[in-house]
């Protein structure tokens, strides 16, 4: 059936975005019960032009997300040991 | 035919288990050291070192032969090397302390990886050693230096960029120095520490989680490596910094100049 091949997709789209859903920094954005949310209601789209639209904007979601997580490690790395070279003790920059 | 290289490359990445960059960091109630019942996960540097050993080998194809992960840490560490393992590590070395031992100082962790390297010679040795710069628990930044010491091998510290030639067993490593940056041709075998900017980590996916864990972990003790982890430092105190005492506001310039020459800091 050409469905189960999509059938697949989605439902791997849906763990990768749970399993990510569980490191979201801020506790109180209910990511996964929304994430649920979004899934639940396209569950009865037929038209697979519709089903690939809304697989993408999966896709997009998960990807945005990645984002946000290598960023906000990567200012906070940066914050913590960026500019380690200069110590309160050094002559200002000429 | 082209004649098959003489030698190909094994990678060596140490990894460690420390708290979460996210946490917040409390001292413990007895004031001997950090809170650690919170969320813990690979030093950030050394998935920036697992990220680079896997494109070293996307850039070099079958050259390298190898890229295993070793962590020496409790029973716990194990998922630290599942990580390694699901970012592209073939396979790992879990060198396993009780869970009540203290954590293993620079020197004992160094001299762990250099039985591991010794015990690799049957396997063809290790060729490149990449690790993090320093790691983000106990911010020593002193293993890859004293590792390199005690190989008496050649080490790039800070790196931001490393292109190896296996051919030629050479690697040039750009690092990152207090003036700018200093290039270094280095002839392997050779340690690398991975400085913030040298890539960005790839996100382990499912599919590469699921199939990390068909990928083999050996299991080692320090005893099998005969090597002593016991501490050469006493940790006495650990407690917060102080807390900041609350500043004021002045309502202009003249009250700010009083107030400087009241602190003494402004000659009256």
């Amino acid at each position: 059936m050409a469905q189960n091949p999509m059938r697949h997709r989605v439902l791997a789209l849906y763990k990768e975005l749970h399993r990510l859903g569980r490191d979201y920094p801020d506790p109180s954005y209910d990511f996964n019960g929304r994430m649920r949310k979004m899934f639940e209601k396209n569950r009865n789209l037929t038209d697979p032009e519709q089903i690939e639209k809304a697989y993408n904007l999966g896709q997009y979601i998960k990807n945005e997300t990645l984002a946000l997580y290598s960023l906000r490690k990567y200012r906070h790395l940066k914050r913590m040991y960026g500019d380690s070279s200069r110590s309160s003790t050094d002559d200002p920059p000429s | 035919m082209r004649p098959s290289p003489a030698r190909l490359l094994n990678i060596l990445v140490p990894v460690k288990r420390c708290v979460d960059y996210a946490m917040k960091i409390r001292v413990n109630p007895q004031q001997t050291g950090v809170d650690t019942n919170v969320k813990h996960s690979m030093n950030p540097f050394d998935e920036i070192a697992v990220e680079e050993a896997v494109r070293i080998r996307e850039r070099l194809g079958d050259k390298v032969k190898s890229i295993k992960a070793v962590t020496i840490g409790p029973s716990k560490s194990a998922e630290t090397l599942r990580t390694a393992l699901a970012i592209g590590a073939d396979a790992a070395i879990h060198v396993e302390i009780p869970d009540s031992a203290p954590s293993p100082e620079p020197l004992g962790v160094a001299k762990a990886i250099r039985a591991v390297i010794e015990r690799q010679k049957e396997q063809g040795g290790v060729d490149l050693v990449i690790m993090g710069k320093q790691a983000i628990d106990d911010d020593a930044g002193q293993t890859g230096q004293i590792l390199a010491g005690l190989m008496d091998w050649s080490q790039a510290t800070f790196a931001s960029k490393i292109v190896v030639d296996a051919e030629k067993k050479e690697a040039n490593v750009t690092r990152e120095i207090d003036g700018g940056l200093e290039e270094l041709k280095c002839r392997l075998p050779l340690v690398v520490t991975t400085d913030l900017r040298l890539n960005e980590p790839r996100y382990a996916t499912l599919p590469s989680i699921m199939k990390a864990k068909k990928k083999p972990i050996e299991k080692l003790t320090p005893a099998d490596l005969g090597v002593d982890l016991t501490p050469r430092i006493e940790t006495i105190k650990v407690t917060e910094p102080p807390k900041r005492v609350g500043g004021t506001k002045v309502a202009n310039v003249d009250e700010l100049v009083a107030k400087l020459k009241e602190a003494g800091v402004v000659p009256t």
